[in-house]
């Protein structure tokens, strides 16, 4: 036997970590949504599809600027002191992966505001008019467009590994000890991207190649879930006890039901029913990728904070 | 430069708390959080257990993970002896170096900024020992400078066996335990 009783019982420490919530589980999630939001929002203004008479490119930009409030929200009711939010750019710490994070946020949201600027909405054009200016500047400068959208995918890119690198640099906490992290959440963040472009497109060949999209994104992310998994299983004994807590305990039914069934397997198999025409698309399937995008930082998110370098096995 | 560590005795520590009940003083931990804690740890199986009890806080690492965790530059390492420290008026609460410190040293004081052992640093830079060293009965706990060969705490790591806690987390904890 091997009894451990100790006498700190400090709050959001004992018995096992849990300093970070839902707060932080929403933000990776949003994060990693407008990410992929970036990379196919951008990848279509690369390709000119911005000329295009209906494309999503037109919602994008917008919806990336309201999803990437609603994660900074979250991420400022997880501080514990507000008032020091300034903090965050009075410095960079180059070691700090949330230092990273704090400037790479201040950079996506202009080249949001650029990549709005290319294709507005009319409801916003009517109401700014330096944004109707801004799309008349740029409607002849084709190179100039082309340079925004790669500089949206190289960013995008960028904010979707870096949620998963804030986790994975904390080698305190085993499960997240992985750089497959970074990719499995930049994945993630791109099928929750497509799965969006394929609920809300009103081009419906639009929509079917988003849908097509999709089932490679989760196809790559299921086989980097998988290596991610092996990763800690072949690596020590406590990252083999972390690996174990989504296979097979506390977490595994929502590991199971909520990421992998309901959120990858499910899905891949009606977009891919419907993707060969042998079934209509339905909106189910996009939103429970979405759901299972949410789940996968959830049980990430509180999973890791389980694990520790303590071994329980002696 | 110093470069401040402890020793603690587990043959000679009683698990009194003493330590605790000084820190806690002479910093003005507030009620209900701890900068330092007793560990009772048993391990074998009847009749033949057996007990360590360590007096433990944060182990002052020489590669604190804490510290490159953090985005504002809250955590540093202290000139005077490489202590590591939390900057309140800097620290914004995002608790990236609880989450970062394989010990669980750290915590969120009440004001809302992470807090932790600080070696007493006011004491020590008047050349007293921490106040959790100082008021120990038994004389278990020894604070000095891990670089000084003829320190207190080089002389009895250079007679007796000892260990600090995870070794393997990688960030070289300064304080060794005597078993």
């Amino acid at each position: 036997m091997h009894e451990l009783y100790s006498t700190r019982a400090n709050p959001l420490i004992d018995p096992s970590l849990h300093v970070w919530g839902w707060e932080i589980a929403v933000y990776l999630f949003l994060g990693g949504l407008v990410a992929g939001i970036m990379i196919i929002g951008g990848y279509f203004m690369y390709r000119g599809r911005h000329t295009e008479s209906i494309c999503v490119c037109e919602q994008l930009p917008m919806l990336g600027l309201v999803l990437l409030s609603a994660g900074m929200i979250a991420l400022f009711l997880d501080l514990e002191d507000k008032w020091h939010v300034w903090r965050f750019y009075l410095t960079f710490q180059i070691a700090s992966p949330m230092s990273w994070g704090s400037w790479i946020l201040l950079l996506v949201y202009p080249v949001l505001v650029l990549t709005l600027a290319i294709r507005p909405p009319r409801y916003l054009t009517q109401r700014f008019t330096a944004l109707d200016r801004a799309r008349n500047f740029l409607r002849g400068r084709s190179g100039l467009v082309r340079r925004i959208g790669m500089a949206s995918m190289v960013l995008g890119a960028g904010l979707g590994i870096y949620t998963g690198i804030l986790l994975s640099a904390l080698g305190a906490r085993p499960l997240w000890n992985s750089p497959l992290l970074g990719f499995i959440f930049l994945l993630s963040g791109l099928s929750s991207a497509a799965a969006l472009v394929h609920l809300i497109s009103r081009d419906p060949g639009e929509s079917r190649m988003l849908a097509r999209a999709d089932n490679m994104f989760l196809t790559a992310e299921s086989a980097l879930i998988l290596l991610f998994l092996i990763g800690l299983i072949t690596t020590s004994r406590v990252h083999e006890e972390a690996a174990v807590l989504l296979l097979t305990g506390a977490f595994a039914p929502v590991f199971w039901v909520f990421v992998i069934a309901l959120g990858i397997i499910i899905p891949l198999i009606i977009q891919s029913l419907a993707v060969a025409g042998k079934i209509r698309h339905v909106p189910a399937s996009p939103v429970l990728v979405m759901a299972g995008g949410l789940a996968l930082r959830f049980v990430i998110v509180a999973a890791g904070q389980a694990s520790h370098w303590a071994s329980t096995i002696h | 430069m110093a470069r401040y560590g402890m020793v603690i005795d587990t043959v000679r520590c009683v698990g009194c708390t003493d330590c605790v009940v000084a820190c806690t003083t002479e910093n003005d931990v507030p009620l209900g959080v701890h900068r330092d804690w007793v560990v009772f740890d048993t391990e074998g199986s009847f009749p033949t257990l057996h007990m360590q009890i360590r007096s433990e806080r944060c182990n002052h690492c020489d590669d604190p993970p804490c510290v490159s965790a953090c985005p504002t530059g809250a955590s540093h390492i202290h000139e005077h002896g490489g202590i590591v420290l939390v900057d309140a008026d800097k620290c914004t609460g995002c608790k990236a170096c609880i989450a970062a410190c394989p010990y669980d040293a750290r915590f969120i004081h009440p004001d809302g900024y992470a807090d932790k052992c600080t070696f007493c640093l006011p004491r020590v830079e008047q050349g007293l020992d921490p106040a959790c060293v100082a008021v120990c009965p038994t004389l278990c706990m020894h604070f000095g400078d891990l670089d000084d060969p003829h320190s207190n705490v080089s002389t009895l790591l250079a007679s007796r066996r000892a260990a600090p806690l995870m070794p393997e987390a990688g960030t070289k904890p300064r304080i060794y335990y005597l078993e």
